[in-house]
């Protein structure tokens, strides 16, 4: 019984750290503006919504990986699929915790975005580079 | 199996954790941060000294009952003095530091008078089992305060990008490792259970050697974004 107890307030402290912490990580990218061409890439006007993630993160697949970026990403890529699930299940009958579910998942799409637009910066610089030589 | 994949998970703490160390020498921040290096130097002296002691005398023996129970119960103490350290940090600015250290104390002898308390009317052997609960009761008392550190940070608008890192990574750190303890009273015959504190061992040195690498001591966030309902 209290194992359960202690398993339960654990996860809910967890969970809290958990969205807290991806937060933080989102927090750098709200200063980066787009560049035109991920802009256009993507199909996004001026800010990312909840629904452009997937996209997102098909074209990140279709880029080189940067070292530094990747356990960010895979944290945020977790915290959008438990919005994901609470949007779908009680975030349904709850009008202001819907709304507060989709401005985080169109700021994981807006991280995401950003990420790409490194690592877009990042091709080029390798194959302006191996141009070089 | 579960052997090489313990000793694989062994390994990458330590890496993580010496990776820590040398980052945050070459970021000239190891004084500034001495209490968290501290934690990870021990951390990576116990690594050495457990497996010594494990090559010598085997699994099973009382010699190396009493390494890891001690070693633990030292490490868990080491990494309240790095909460605390945390703390100080934190308040550091508030002139709390005084105060701040003296309740530290008091709720350190009180975990320790109250864990005496439950193991001496036990009939098992005092002493290992003390090391024992000394450790479970630290733990929890360690995800108490950093839940009221993290709700010192959002109170006081904390701006330090690195401090407010530490603190989550420390926070997720403590939850993780509360839950898995749980996990594995309440699933005992499973043996994944048994792998996954040792994973999240990794998670703490891997994230603060991040936070190290990529924020320096200037780096500031706004304060209103760590804030999940918007204000």
């Amino acid at each position: 019984m209290m194992a359960a107890f202690i398993f339960v307030v654990s996860l809910a402290t967890l969970l809290m750290f958990f969205v807290s912490y991806c937060r933080s990580l989102m927090a750098s990218s709200l200063r980066h503006t787009l560049s035109k061409e991920v802009r256009d890439v993507t199909g996004i006007p001026a800010s990312a919504s909840g629904r452009d993630f997937a996209k997102i993160m098909q074209l990140l697949q279709l880029c080189p990986e940067r070292p530094d970026d990747r356990t960010d990403l895979h944290s945020v890529e977790i915290y959008y699929g438990i919005l994901g699930l609470l949007e779908k299940t009680i975030a349904r009958f709850m009008p202001a915790l819907h709304l507060w579910t989709e401005q985080e998942r169109a700021g994981c799409a807006n991280f995401a975005a950003v990420i790409l637009d490194r690592r877009i910066a990042f091709s080029r610089e390798i194959l302006a580079q191996q141009g070089e030589f | 199996m579960s052997g090489s994949v313990t000793s694989f998970i062994w390994y990458l703490g330590s890496a993580f954790e010496l990776a820590f160390v040398v980052c945050s020498i070459a970021r000239k921040s190891f004084l500034r941060y001495f209490f968290l290096n501290l934690y990870f130097l021990l951390t990576l002296g116990t690594s050495v000294t457990r497996h010594l002691i494990l090559s010598s005398y085997g699994l099973y023996s009382a010699e190396y009952r009493y390494a890891y129970f001690y070693s633990d119960a030292l490490l868990t103490l080491a990494l309240y003095m790095a909460l605390i350290s945390l703390y100080a940090h934190v308040f550091g600015e508030l002139r709390f530091a005084k105060y701040l250290r003296l309740t530290a104390v008091l709720l350190l002898m009180g975990t320790a008078l109250f864990t005496y308390a439950v193991v001496a009317q036990s009939e098992e052997r005092l002493s290992t089992a003390f090391a024992y609960e000394l450790s479970q009761n630290l733990y929890f008392v360690g995800l108490v305060l950093t839940y009221i550190l993290w709700g010192a940070v959002l109170k006081l608008r904390e701006t330090r990008t690195r401090l407010v890192q530490f603190v989550l990574s420390l926070g997720l750190y403590f939850s993780a490792y509360a839950a898995s303890y749980a996990l594995v009273n309440l699933a005992t015959k499973s043996s994944a259970v048994y792998f996954i504190a040792p994973l999240f061992g990794c998670f703490l040195p891997l994230s603060w050697t991040v936070t190290m690498w990529r924020h320096s001591d200037e780096s500031r966030m706004a304060p209103a974004q760590l804030v999940a309902v918007p204000r």
